[in-house]
């Protein structure tokens, strides 16, 4: 975590609930259920022949984390005018977020897993309303902030209180509209938006800081307004878990959480290797992911 | 000319709604005073967003509160709106189908001696080939009011070209307004003239000098460019030997193209596209463009001559 003087305020104004994960779904059950879905979506890209698993890899846990433990939605209740709303900005990463609504029983992940990419199919290589859970079409780069910030905004001016959660790419951090949303959260103080940055620092023609330097995304943030979380290893549910919590008692700002986080984590040859980008896996690279996953989930 | 301009006439009509309907959001980027929107901005400041000199964003965080279930008008000039911001139209207001209307201010020449930068003559073009957006040329304040009340009562994505000085009235307070159906303001025999937005007006001048001619024209206000009155071009271009349409826009992609599409496919008819040239506008007011190009009463009435 960094250790800023507001970090430090916060953590001192924290009621003890909010320092430790709730036991329903503690670290060790999101692991677990990290590694389940990591397995459902190598069955998705593996059928399809599509997909960008090595994102999906790393923002797996961060959507984990999100959907089962920090996020208020519901699938038996989708449109729920207070539910907490959830864009994913890094769009190409769709089927890790179908096979988690799938899971969260949104749909039959089955459906998901066999139809992704497919002819006719609703579960495109982009979010998109079709498919229940989803608020709003992406996958074109650097809308999700913005468009969170209007969703943040409508909560504060009705007086509800869900919470709006954005979840970017380091890459995508190059488009320039980023820098316009950020600044409108900070100018409208908008506790009630909380953006992640999955810094998996590659994307899909190299290293990120060879393509485009982003530099320190922490301090640009928090130069537009935002509280800034940073956490060390993006792929541990207990760092997340902590950062989110902490971002839910931040009064009069955003939150970010800059998540550092593995390209292909649970794959041993795909992870920090940037043509898994969107690598598509032959049988014998199927077999080996899956049994690398089956192993961990042992 | 009663000086009340379109802009105007839009802000009349959401200063009304925004009283009963605390849903109704207007989202400017530095625009409040060229959208004549300052009043809605003082009197609604809880139902107001600026956000600065940002389309892109403007257009993003409106598609946000729309989804949250706001009912979003979001004004910027014509020319940044449709080009800056398009990809944000396309993505997160057409194709996710948000209850915004976008309203482009000051639109085609409307800023004539400022330069291309700010003209948008591509609007009609690009709004019309997205889908799921509607693309509206409201030709007075009457319609303009008319129009803005029915787009509230829908929640469907919506571009609203308005220009920025006042045109002369076409209509009056009791205009029979129904959507996307355009007004056959007259018919004739010899012409059927097809304008949209600033051009109907002029269409009208251009109708009266050509029937001092001898030559009978109607005039059809095809404000709603998408959906296209299909029918109404149909219905007039039957009897007459030349269609002629008037647009304050590039030749391609615009009016003239669509009644093009139209006719050739179920009537086919001699059409006569009357259009701002594809290339760098010459400076001036926009009355003084509108002469330069024969975009006015008198220039659309000498093509037409020379045509027929």
């Amino acid at each position: 975590m960094i250790e800023t003087k507001a970090a430090k305020e916060i953590e001192a104004a924290k009621p003890e609930a909010a320092k430790e994960p709730e036991a329903a779904w503690e670290t060790a059950a999101l692991t677990r259920k990290s590694y389940e879905l990591r397995r459902d979506i190598i069955e998705m890209v593996y059928r399809s022949g599509a997909g960008h698993v090595g994102g999906d890899l790393s923002v797996i846990d961060i959507l984990t984390v999100l959907y089962y433990r920090v996020m208020n939605v519901s699938a038996e209740n989708p449109k729920d005018p207070g539910r907490d709303r959830f864009l994913l900005s890094k769009g190409h990463c769709a089927d890790a977020l179908y096979c988690v609504l799938g899971d969260r029983g949104y749909y039959e992940k089955q459906e998901a897993i066999e139809t992704f990419s497919q002819y006719g199919s609703r579960f495109i290589g982009h979010p998109n309303t079709d498919v229940p859970g989803i608020e709003l079409n992406s996958g074109s780069l650097g809308h999700g902030i913005s468009v969170g910030v209007g969703m943040a905004l409508a909560g504060k001016m009705s007086g509800q209180d869900y919470r709006t959660y954005v979840v970017c790419g380091d890459g995508e951090m190059a488009e320039g509209s980023n820098y316009e949303g950020m600044m409108a959260a900070g100018h409208y103080q908008l506790e009630n938006l909380c953006v992640t940055v999955d810094v998996n620092g590659l994307q899909i023609s190299g290293k990120t800081k060879d393509v485009l330097c982003s530099g320190d995304l922490g301090r640009k943030f928090a130069e537009f307004g935002f509280h800034v979380i940073e956490v060390e290893d993006g792929n541990d549910c207990g760092q997340l878990v902590r950062a989110y919590e902490e971002a839910k008692q931040v009064k009069g700002k955003p939150s970010v959480v800059i998540a550092h986080t593995v390209k292909g984590k649970g794959v041993s040859f795909m992870e920090n290797t940037v043509s898994w980008h969107h690598g598509v896996l032959n049988e014998e690279q199927y077999r080996k992911a899956v049994g690398e996953l089956e192993e961990a989930m042992k | 000319m009663s000086g009340i301009t379109n802009r105007q006439a839009i802000c009349d009509v959401l200063l009304g709604a925004a009283k009963e309907d605390p849903d109704l959001v207007v989202v400017c980027s530095d625009s409040r005073g060229s959208a004549s929107l300052a009043p809605f901005a003082k009197e609604f400041p809880e139902q107001f967003v600026e956000v600065g000199i940002a389309e892109q964003n403007l257009v993003s965080v409106s598609a946000g509160l729309a989804a949250c279930g706001k009912k979003v008008f979001a004004a910027s000039p014509a020319s940044f709106l449709s080009t800056r911001s398009y990809e944000q139209a396309k993505v997160d207001v057409a194709y996710s189908g948000t209850n915004v209307t976008l309203v482009g201010i000051s639109g085609g020449i409307s800023y004539g001696a400022l330069g291309m930068t700010h003209h948008s003559c591509q609007d009609i073009a690009a709004f019309c080939s997205l889908p799921g957006m509607r693309v509206y040329l409201p030709s007075d304040r009457f319609l303009t009011g008319k129009l803005i009340e029915a787009l509230l009562k829908d929640d469907k994505p919506a571009y609203v070209r308005v220009s920025r000085s006042a045109t002369g009235d076409v209509y009056g307070e009791n205009l029979d307004f129904e959507l996307d159906k355009a007004n056959i303001i007259s018919r004739g025999r010899d012409v059927a003239l097809i304008a949209c937005g600033e051009m109907v007006p002029e269409a009208l001048g251009a109708a009266k000098r050509l029937e001092a001619a001898g030559i009978s024209a109607g005039v059809v206000d095809m404000y709603c460019l998408k959906p296209l009155d299909e029918q109404a071009i149909l219905e007039v271009s039957q009897q007459v030997g030349l269609v002629v349409t008037v647009e304050e826009h590039s030749p391609y992609g615009g009016l003239g193209s669509m009644v093009a599409q139209v006719l050739s496919a179920h009537c086919p008819k001699k059409v006569l596209n009357i259009a701002l040239p594809d290339g760098h506008l010459i400076a001036g007011t926009n009355r003084e463009v509108f002469r330069e190009y024969g975009l006015d009463a008198d220039g659309i009435a000498e093509k037409i001559k020379a045509v027929l």
